[in-house]
Parts: structure tokens; sequence; C-alpha cells
């Protein structure tokens, strides 16, 4: 057709080349999403962030990065805004201690110390401060991590929604050899859970949809899944917590890094009956849906029957699935997932989506 | 899914090819959901390369110009009102930016799931004028009516709809009726088909002389509708079939019918996006309604905008231009950062495209019959 520039090929090619540029932040103010953990996130965090504060270990963007000077501690932090405080499943005093302790995990690391910082808004009701800071406690003890440094401020009343939670985590690496370049051609992708639950538990937390399912947020620690692999390393190449932009997200990224096509087997991927049920009355895809407590891993092929059969002897773990493999380099960076009726296609990242905090 | 309708949708795969041997077939899918399934299963990938299917206007989000948007904008800026819509509809893009950017500088805007969900916010905030911006064909025509006669009915005086329902037949025609179109059939729009009944596209092989099968939004629907549509070919007949039967009869949703017309009545012509003015396309607020007619309440601009010169959202919504044969697609064009409305919606010809079918020829080898 008309001279716009070639065969759908040639298209294709041109498209990528554009994707893989450095992203560039040309909004004039902050949108929701600069938030949503899709391509405007990543713009963001590429170009004001990491150019502005420029040095190695933040330009890893990994889940967490080495201390300089500091022997295999790495460190990382993370924010709660969840809304509301408490949903089926938890809240975001366990979220707090969990979202951060499972970034150290998917680095390998295992935790060591906490801090937190708690932003409150002027009317909080102290005993539901209460009741999230004892979950905090109780999520620290199970953890095996204590909280050893907080500060507080109270903003006025609008100037926040109830209660804002950022803590920051340092682990000391127990499982080395892990990145997210690290993906080779010949390895099984593995989840270590049903997906989407977290998402979809606070969607219809807050009843604005019509939606009255038992579906229960999976927030846990994900280190227990982590220690059972120690003495497979070097066989374990890359492990992530698929939080905000869901499991579709992380493995782009780790595609995308480790310059390798990944493909997907749709019937395999695990994902409770409610919550397929309410992601289709949403129409959100549940490979977009952030989870709590889900672990994706990139493992040489020869050892994923054996991580798997780990796995499922924990609770973490119970409902873990093979659900790809690395396969060749065709087009690298590229992850394609054959559906349900045999069909093949892309799975992208998540782009900017309306969907409501829930982290 | 289960291991039969996996076994089903193989066996209709190899009854399509059959079927279709080495001729050329163009079928119209005219629902943006139907669009959204073919790409979403990877249908294409399937099927063998003569069969193809063309996307039609039947995506809400798409027709929707950029003038309105902007209409929308002006109302969602007045520091009195607050501004419902569905959630796809934040990143449209009109003359002046989206509601998504508005929303940024200040606008009240609000995601809603349901027209009643804005009735509720304008019960529960008497102090905002509430306005629910209206878009959608018969599907959601008569949620919206609903919406109205609730409001009417308990005296809510702070709702309004700013009303943008439009239908489908009147669309079809005017691209079926123009010059150089090349199909071989329709696969006609199951969720309107519930409103307005199968026998509401009878027009089109009597008038047109091309099939139409009324379909549902399964893949094996889909794939049943193709090897319908093929099935006709073979046997050399000219019909509206109802492949959607377990929700769809020949007389429709006589109730919902009946809603549409008592709230709505035909506008002498509306604007679509790519599309141009379309004569008695579209519903506005009867006269008795008025005062729940944002546009007779708040003198709405009424802005015409130019669609965007780069953008070929007319042409591959008339299935002339495939997605990646505009210019800006996928490049200057991208789901997050729109210029045209087919890359909007996830029922946009050119956001699934970009979401799933980027794959070329590389993706179709290896398509796995399971």
């Amino acid at each position: 057709m008309s001279g716009l520039g070639g065969s759908e090929e040639e298209i294709l090619v041109r498209i990528s080349a554009h994707r893989s540029a450095p992203a560039r932040l040309s909004d004039r103010r902050i949108t929701m999403a600069h938030g949503a953990g899709g391509r405007a996130s990543a713009a963001l965090v590429e170009a004001l962030f990491l150019r502005e504060l420029a040095n190695p270990q933040l330009a890893g963007l990994d889940d967490a990065a080495p201390v300089p000077g500091a022997d295999n501690l790495v460190m990382t932090t993370d924010a709660f805004v969840v809304r509301p405080l408490r949903f089926p499943g938890g809240g975001i005093g366990e979220l707090a201690v969990h979202g951060t302790v499972n970034d150290l995990a998917a680095c390998g690391a295992r935790p060591l110390a906490l801090s937190a910082a708690f932003i409150l808004e002027e009317g909080l009701a102290t005993a539901e401060l209460a009741e999230q800071v004892g979950a905090m406690a109780a999520a620290a003890r199970r953890c095996g991590v204590s909280i050893i440094a907080g500060d507080t401020k109270v903003v006025e009343r609008g100037r926040a929604e109830g209660c804002y939670v950022i803590t920051t985590g340092i682990g000391r690496v127990e499982l080395a050899g892990l990145s997210p370049a690290g993906l080779k051609v010949g390895d099984a992708l593995l989840c270590s859970a049903p997906i989407a639950a977290h998402g979809i538990a606070v969607l219809t937390a807050r009843h604005e949809l019509a939606i009255d399912a038992p579906i229960v947020s999976d927030t846990r620690p994900l280190w227990p899944l982590v220690e059972p692999l120690l003495d497979l390393t070097g066989s374990i190449h890359a492990l992530r917590d698929a939080t905000r932009g869901g499991v579709a997200t992380v493995l782009n990224e780790l595609a995308v890094h480790s310059s390798v096509e990944a493909v997907v087997d749709e019937v395999a991927l695990p994902v409770a009956e409610a919550v397929r049920g309410a992601c289709e009355l949403l129409g959100i895809e549940p490979v977009y849906v952030a989870n709590e407590g889900v672990l994706i891993a990139a493992v040489a092929g020869g050892v994923a029957d054996e991580v798997l059969a780990r796995w499922r002897e924990t609770p973490a773990g119970a409902g873990a699935a093979r659900i790809g493999e690395v396969e060749r380099r065709l087009a690298p960076g590229r992850v394609l997932v054959d559906t349900e009726i045999g069909g093949r296609r892309i799975l992208d990242t998540l782009v900017g989506d309306p969907l409501p905090r829930i982290c | 899914m289960s291991a039969n309708e996996r076994e089903l949708a193989r066996r209709l795969v190899a009854e399509i090819a059959h079927l279709a041997q080495q001729e050329r077939f163009r079928f119209m899918e005219v629902c943006g959901g139907h669009t959204h399934t073919i790409y979403r299963y990877g249908i294409p990938s399937l099927l063998p390369a003569n069969v193809e299917f063309v996307h039609g206007p039947g995506c809400p989000v798409c027709v929707i110009p950029m003038g309105r948007v902007d209409d929308a904008i002006a109302l969602a800026t007045e520091e009195a009102i607050t501004l419902c819509c569905f959630g796809d509809l934040l990143r449209v893009p009109g003359g002046r930016g989206s509601l998504m950017e508005a929303r940024a500088e200040g606008a009240d805007v609000r995601i809603v799931y349901s027209p009643l969900d804005a009735l509720a916010l304008a019960e529960r905030e008497p102090e905002r004028q509430v306005v629910f911006l209206a878009v959608g064909f018969e599907t959601t025509a008569p949620a919206t009516a609903l919406t109205v006669l609730r409001a009417a009915a308990r005296r809510i005086a702070n709702f309004s709809v700013l009303c943008n329902h439009v239908t489908i037949e009147e669309p079809l025609r005017a691209l079926l009726g123009a010059p150089g179109v090349a199909l071989d059939g329709l696969i006609g729009p199951g969720h309107v088909a519930v409103v307005t009944g199968a026998a509401a596209f009878g027009f089109i092989p009597a008038e047109f002389s091309l099939p139409i099968v009324v379909s549902g939004f399964e893949p094996n629907d889909l794939l049943e509708s193709v090897a319908m549509l093929l099935r006709q070919h073979r046997f050399g007949q000219c019909l509206a079939e109802n492949q959607y039967r377990r929700a769809v009869s020949d007389a429709g949703n006589l109730a919902a019918q009946a809603v549409i017309a008592k709230v709505f009545t035909r506008r002498e012509r509306f604007a679509w996006r790519g599309l141009g003015e379309i004569e008695r396309s579209a519903y506005g607020l009867r006269e008795e309604f008025s005062r729940f007619d944002a546009e007779v309440r708040y003198g709405v601009p009424g802005v015409s905008v130019p669609d965007p010169r780069a953008c070929r959202c007319g042409e591959v919504l008339r299935g002339a231009r495939k997605p990646w044969q505009c210019g800006v697609f996928g490049t200057a064009c991208t789901p997050e950062r729109p210029i045209g409305t087919c890359m909007v919606s996830s029922e946009g010809a050119c956001a699934a495209y970009y979401h799933y079918g980027r794959l070329g020829d590389s993706g179709l080898q290896p398509a796995r019959v399971r």
C-alpha cells in the first residue's frame, strides 16, 4: 500500500527501534499514568530520576541495589499509598513490610533490617493506625526482620489519604548470580503462585464495583521461596517480584534486559477462578494486575522441575507453575504468548492505565 | 477454556482452511469487541493468510470526534462541574489535550463503571453539578436512558448527560455505500444485536449483497462465524445469519428499544471521527428531558475540530487501511500518547494491533495447534 514506508515487517522493526529508544518525558504535568508502572512510569524514572541522580547502583534499575563499600549488602525502598487501608487478606501494614522484604528477596537477599516512615492525615482514627502498626510488627516478626528506624509526619486534613507508609530495607545477598539480564535460551519461566489476587482484592474492597467475590490479597513474604534455592546458585538466573504492572510487565523487563525472546503458555498461567471471572467482568487481563506474593523465576531448563518441587512444598509456592520458556532470539526483547485456543500474539508491557492505586 | 472448547477451536480452524482453499476473503468485523478478541487470542495466526479480517467502525470510543472531547473538557473545567466517564475515555485526544491532562490541571473528572454510578454521585454530592459523558452504540444507550428516567423520577436537579450515543445502521450504510469497498462479508456486532435484534441487519444482504453473521465474543464464536460466512460463499448464499443465538433474538430486546425511544430522539446529523457527518446516526435527549441535557443546560460550545492530518483513523475505521499502514502508527501515535482514537480504546483496531498483533510473518509460523 501507499508510500507510507514499506512492508509490515519494516514498520514493525521501526516501531521496536522507537520503543527501545531512551524514554522522553515531555508531559507538562504528572498524570496518574506516571505512577501506573507502564511506559509512562519508565519515562519518568529514566528521563528524570535516573539522569539527575545518576550512579552505577541506581542504573541497574533492579529491585534492590548493592550498597557501595559494603560486601553483599543490598538496599531498597518502597512507598505505600493503598486505599482502603484494610482489604481482604491484609492491610497497608503487612504490605509495607512484605513489599520491601520481597524486593530484597528478588535480589537473593535475606532481609536484615527495615526503616518505616509514616505520613498521617489529620483526623485518622488512632485505632486504625494502631491496627496497621500491629500488623507491621507481626509481619516483620514472621519475616525475621526488625524495624530499626522510623519517622512520622502529620499533614492537614485533605492533604493525604489517611496514612501513607514508606519502608526501606537492607538485606544480605545469599543467592548470588541473579540478574534481570541473566536469561538464557533454554531457560524455563516459573511463576510461584496464582496471579492477580492482590489487585482484584483491593478493587473489590472499595465497593465501587458490583463484584462480591471471596478474593483475598496474596500479600506474603517471598524469602521462603528463595531460601530453598540457595544450593542452586548459578542455575537460578533471575527472580522478580511481580507487583505493579503484573506478570506481563516483569516478563517484558526480563526479556528486554537479557535481549532474549520469551514465550508464555496462557493455559499454564495459574489464575484462580474467582479472580479470572472478576478480571473478565472488568475487562482487565490478569497478567497486568498487581501481585504482592508472586515470584517470577528464570531458571536453567534442567533445574526447573526441582525448583517447582521445592516451591510446592512451601505454603507460598503451593500453586507454582511452569509458565513459559526462553526460546530463541528472533526478536530480542519480545514476549509472546500462545493463547488458550493455540493462537500466538504479543504480550506487551502495561500501558498507563486508569486503575486505582493498589499498593 | 476447557479441553472440549480447545478441540472445537482446532476443528473450526481446520474447516476454515478447507472452505477457504486458495481464494482471498476479506471479512469486516463491525464491532470493536470482536477486533479485541481477534487479536487477544491470536486468531490471525491460526487462519490461512488468504482469510483476512478488516476492522470496522464499531468501537464507541474510536468514533468520538475531537470537538466532542473538547466540549467535555470545557465542561469539566467549570468550577461547579464534576464530569464522570468510563476509564478508556480519559486518554482520548481532543483538539486541546485529553481529559486525563485536564484532570492533572485540576478539572474534576471521575471514572465510573456505569451511568448509575454517576447518578449516585450526584445524590451523594448535591453541591456538585454532575455530568455523565455518555458514549456507545445501542448497547449502552438503554443504560443511559434508564439513568435519565431514574433521575427524572427522583427529581435530581444536579445531574445531566453529555450525550454521544450513536447507532450502527447509518454508519454501515455510509461505509458500504461508498465507492471502492472490497468486502466478502460482515461479522455482525453481537452486543448491539442483543438490543436491536438480528433482523435489524437484514438490509446488508438485501441492499448490499453481502452476507452477515451476527457473532458472539468468545474466540470460538468468531471462528464459527467465519466458517458460517465461508459456507455461505461455498453454497452461493447471501444471508443474515445469527451465530449468537444464546443471546440474540430476531426482534431484540423490546424493553431496551422502548426505553431508548422514550428518552432519545435522532439527531439530524452527527459528526463521526474519521467518517464525517452522517445523517440520523446519533441520539440526543428528547425535549421533555432537556433539563438533563448538558448541551442545553450549559450551552456547550459545540466546537468542530478537524481530525489531525497525520492520522489515518478514518481509513482504519472504514477498513480501507490496516493500522500499520498509517504513517504515525507505533511511533508518533502510541497507546500512551495517542494521536488517533483507534489507538486509545482496547477495542480500537490500532490499539489492539499494537498490544497484541505486532508479530509480522515471524509470529505466524510457529503457532501450535493444541
